[in-house]
């Protein structure tokens, strides 16, 4: 007697995507995620809800998937979306023939365009460039995945599932006859193992579903593609705004609550881990950014981040394809009768806009294996937290707030305008949160200071919380998360270290070494995380 | 609007990418010192602006910002908060509208075509207490506000029939914007501005004008100040372009001419670039003079101690005190700076009932020094703090001009004999 029926394999959207479905069609399911939720490329995407429209002229397939789903989003978790909408773009360095394209592949793929005057669109996005000589709107928007992981998981969880974070999957253990008999499971912060035994695996593993399927013994082609972006420090835009042409690098720039994203770049790398931005990327993206916004490149940047596209190569074998050139459509492959492994499935390929229809494909070929009938439902029932119908609005933490009475005794981080009440929820519900746990769920951090002024904040609650017992065991202590939440924070500033974001940064290693003496906290023996190296150094 | 712009600094939403959270408007805030209910500068300027987007304001506290402009001043990275904020202001406005009460005192024209007609029964309500108080609870303006006496007769009328022209050229000729608190109610500051201009060679034309449209701007009635401006700047901007020169006996107005037309506005045509480059204020005209030897310093002794505040304004016009500069020409004039940085008035923030306590609290050590070291009156260069003063200290207060005024009026008393005989031989050795 199996423990679970399926073990789901990757806590990004589409392994959330999968658990929901199997739950709502009665599987006994659990997911397992070796760090937090949504901290693979599903937390590191640009943010897109598409249209289906970049994709219409060369990939019809996943551009009529994006048109379907992005229907399909806007019913069950309008929670977790900006409805911006978005605008097709021609600059002058963009081809004069794209849009005879574009217009007739819209079509055929079931894509709503509709053309707009460049006097329209400027009127409506002054900061664009001016010599903008056609647009055409779309239905695009802005797409938090940390909350549609979450609303995806709190359902699952409603219908009888269960989701651990910081659990690995360290092995697929396969009966005689070659078919899965359950995992192997290494908890991240503790090292505790456990087995469990199941009738199916999915591996949901994203950029690093290669890795998990050798876990089983299995083979499957995995050409993850790295993808930098640009966090500009304010919205330069409200709305979506696309190259009109061929996919470009810096060609897309998404308005993601506060800020704007400029991305991306597409490089073929070995290892999904591997999410280092180069200065060539940096550069790049800037000079495409300026033919979107003319002197954008001379604006404040307050990150750069990449994350790692799950590309699938069926054919696995011409290596000399450029990156972006392979479908994006998604693949459900059966372990069973390619690599004779009966219950392994993984979903692979596709994008974040597609989570739920990946999934649903891929429980429809669970089910029918284990002879469970359920048709999907994930479809029509409405995702928690968005029962009301409600979609983001940009003002709406200030609003709370303002609604309170305004005032910032109570905040800790105050870019993103997160108060201590928040934090305090936040980690009754997950006591052993990380700070950089506490961000994915708050965007703790995110803002332009980068954490100078909320990290020691943030510690200090986890401080007050350790003195009251109400830090989880797995916690780290509150030293060692400050020096890891600093330093993963610089991090992503190295490549962007200029001009204020400098000017910033000094400021953050003057309060941290110069009045806080960070340095320090090592030499006293309480910071003994992962070798926290010299945090705010610019 | 381009983005280009944006890296130049100019447009002050922009500005807020260089806020690097360093805290250093907070500790200047005059406003934020003295109440928990405004988070203060860099809570509703570079904070909260990210979570701006026009048309829905989620604004309520960036109201309580008096506008004086010390974050500004103090920000080491060049952000535009108080303008940010005035913006910020002025969506909330626009959306969701503004009181009648705020309406009407922000509109100062109004009032003086309203109360200058009838200044005797309008003064008589000023000062009853009664009236004053059902003021305050159906109008919601403070009983205890300063507001000053209506004038007799407005500034215009007792110049309408002063002819002068402009053939003197723009070196000899000065354009006076007098600017409301002349105009309704301190018309003596006005004729005493125009004797001093004179007095040092000018020919001085008071063109017709209406309010700088500042309280509107404070009060977010945007749409409203653009009308009043352009309505300035059409009459003002003529003479700009030409070379005239324009000078101010209110800071505020002053400041209003010379960046708000553009900051606040976005009015930023010919003749609003040339009436901000031409505008002076008449203290800075003045030292000029000095500076250049051309002031005339006959000046006859005030044998006093004289205080004097520096306003918020004249702080932004990034002048120095040049009233001190002409104080210390007065023989036995005694001036000192309260060294305080705000009196809490900022225009018609301080006669609000809801802000009046703020503005007594953001004014109060500047009251107790001034009560410390007890002077027959005090200057200071911006009419509504001059209010504010004299109703919360019973101090009277004039503008730094008329001390100048007084002082060569003495000189002429003293030396009319000599005068006359000067004038004589001039005209003998002419012959
Ligand atoms: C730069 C870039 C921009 C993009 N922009 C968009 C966009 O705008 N719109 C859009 O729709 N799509 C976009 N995509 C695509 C989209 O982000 C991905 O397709 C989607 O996020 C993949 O989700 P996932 O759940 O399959 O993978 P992931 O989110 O990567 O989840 C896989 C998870 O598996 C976990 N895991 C790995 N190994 C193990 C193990 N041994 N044990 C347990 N867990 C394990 C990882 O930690 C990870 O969290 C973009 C992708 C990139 C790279």
């Amino acid at each position: 007697m199996p423990d679970v029926d399926v073990v789901v394999i990757g806590g990004g959207a589409t392994g959330a995507g999968v658990l929901r479905d199997l739950a709502m069609r009665g599987l006994r399911a659990v997911l397992v995620e070796r760090a937090d939720f949504g901290s693979g490329t599903s937390g590191r995407y640009h943010g897109l809800l598409h249209s289906g429209a970049r994709y219409v002229v060369h990939d019809p397939e996943s551009a009529r998937d994006c048109a379907r789903e992005n229907a399909v989003i806007r019913r069950i978790a309008p929670a977790c979306l900006e409805l911006t909408g978005g605008y097709f773009v021609a600059t002058p360095d963009d081809p004069l023939d794209y849009a005879e394209r574009f217009v007739p592949a819209c079509a055929a793929a079931g894509v709503e365009v509709d053309e707009v005057s460049p006097a329209a669109l400027l009127d409506a996005e002054p900061l664009l460039n001016r010599r903008i000589w056609r647009a055409f709107s779309v239905a695009d928007a802005s797409l938090e995945p940390w909350e549609l992981i979450d609303a995806n998981l709190a359902s699952a969880r409603a219908h009888g599932a269960e989701a651990w974070r910081y659990t690995r999957l360290t092995r697929i253990v396969t009966g005689e006859d070659g078919a899965v008999a359950g995992v192997e499971l290494e908890a991240g912060r503790t090292g505790e193992r456990r087995t469990i035994a199941c009738s199916a695996v999915v591996n949901a593993a994203g950029a690093w579903a290669g890795q998990v399927a050798a876990l089983a013994g299995a083979r499957l082609g995995m050409r993850p593609g790295k993808g930098a972006m640009l966090v500009m420090n304010r919205r330069l835009t409200s709305a979506v705004v696309n190259r009109l042409a061929p996919a470009g690098d810096g060609d897309i720039l998404v308005p993601v609550h506060t800020v704007s994203i400029l991305g991306t770049t597409d490089v073929e790398v070995a290892d999904p881990d591997d999410v280092r931005v180069t200065d060539e990327e940096v550069r790049a993206l800037l000079a495409d950014g300026d033919r979107l916004v003319p002197g954008l490149s001379g604006s404040r940047v307050v990150r750069a981040y990449a994350g790692c596209r799950p590309l699938y190569d069926e054919a696995d074998v011409d290596a000399a394809h450029e990156s972006r050139e392979i479908s994006r459509a998604h693949h459900v492959v059966d372990h069973g009768q390619r690599d004779g492994i009966r219950g392994l499935w993984s979903i692979v390929g596709g994008k974040l806009t597609t989570y739920r229809l990946m999934a649903e494909q891929t429980v429809d070929a669970v089910a029918g294996a284990l002879g469970v009938a359920a048709a999907c439902r994930t479809a029509d029932e409405v995702l928690p937290g968005s029962e009301e119908g409600r979609s983001y609005w940009l003002g709406e933490r200030l609003a709370a707030l303002e609604a309170e009475g305004g005032g910032d005794a109570d905040l800790v981080c105050e870019c993103e305008i997160i108060t201590s009440g928040q934090l305090q929820a936040e980690l009754d519900a997950h006591p052993d949160s990380t700070l950089d746990d506490l961000r994915r769920a708050t965007r703790l951090g995110m803002g332009p200071c980068q954490g100078a002024f909320c990290t020691c904040r943030a510690a200090a609650l986890l401080s007050d919380r350790q003195g009251m017992g109400l830090n989880g065991s797995a916690t780290p202590d509150p030293n060692a998360a400050l020096l890891a939440f600093l330093a993963e924070r610089v991090r992503g500033t190295r490549a962007i270290a200029w001009g204020d974001q400098l000017a910033e940064l000094w400021l953050e290693a003057g309060v941290y070494r110069g009045t806080l003496a960070v340095d320090t906290i090592g030499a006293a023996g309480n910071g003994s995380q992962d070798g926290a190296p010299s945090h705010a150094e610019p | 609007m381009t983005f280009t712009d944006a890296a130049d600094r100019h447009y002050p939403a922009f500005s807020t990418d260089a806020c690097i959270k360093c805290n250093v408007c907070n500790t200047v805030c005059p406003v934020a010192r003295v109440t928990d209910l405004f988070p203060g500068p860099k809570y509703v300027g570079p904070q909260a602006q990210r979570f701006r987007e026009a048309p829905r304001s989620a604004d309520h506290s960036v109201d309580l910002c008096s506008g004086c402009g010390f974050c500004t001043r103090a920000c080491p990275q060049g952000v535009r908060i108080a303008e940010t904020n005035s913006r910020a202001r002025a969506e909330m406005v626009e959306e969701r509208g503004s009181s009648l009460r705020n309406r009407v005192i922000a509109d100062t024209d109004l009032l003086i075509r309203l109360g200058v007609p009838f200044a005797p029964l309008a003064n008589f309500a000023l000062r009853s207490r009664i009236l004053r108080w059902i003021g305050e609870r159906v109008v919601g303006v403070h009983r205890s506000a300063a507001l000053h006496p209506f004038a007799r007769r407005t500034f215009q009328a007792a110049v309408a029939r002063r002819r002068v022209s402009d053939d003197r050229g723009p070196d000899r000729t000065l354009i006076y914007f007098h600017g409301c608190a002349v105009n309704g109610f301190e018309t003596s500051l006005g004729r005493d501005a125009i004797s001093v201009l004179e007095r040092n060679g000018f020919s001085v034309i008071v063109p017709p004008q209406s309010c700088c449209a500042l309280p509107m701007i404070s009060n977010g009635l945007y749409p409203q100040a653009r009308a009043k401006a352009r309505r300035n700047l059409t009459v003002l901007g003529d003479y700009a372009r030409r070379g005239y020169r324009i000078v101010t006996t209110s800071t505020s107005c002053g400041y209003t001419l010379k960046a708000e037309y553009a900051e606040m506005l976005d009015l930023d045509d010919p003749d609003a670039r040339a009436v901000a480059r031409q505008t002076w204020d008449i203290c800075e005209l003045l030292g000029d003079l000095h500076e250049r030897s051309k002031l005339d310093t006959r000046l006859a002794p005030l044998d006093r101690e004289l205080p004097y505040h520096p306003p918020c304004q004249l702080k932004a016009h990034g002048i120095g005190t040049p009233a001190m500069d002409l104080f210390a020409l007065i023989p036995g004039l005694r001036a000192w700076n309260s060294e305080h940085d705000c009196c809490g008035a900022a225009g018609t923030y301080g006669l609000k009932r809801e802000r009046w306590q703020i503005a007594q609290d953001v004014g109060r050590g500047l009251f107790a020094r001034l009560r410390e070291r007890p002077a027959p009156d005090m200057a200071c260069d911006s009419e509504t703090c001059r209010w504010q003063i004299t109703a919360s200290t019973s101090i009277p207060a004039r503008h730094p001009v008329e001390y100048i005024a007084e002082s060569y009026r003495r000189w002429d008393a003293a030396h009319i004999g000599e005068v006359a005989r000067a004038e004589a031989g001039t005209q003998l050795g002419a012959t």
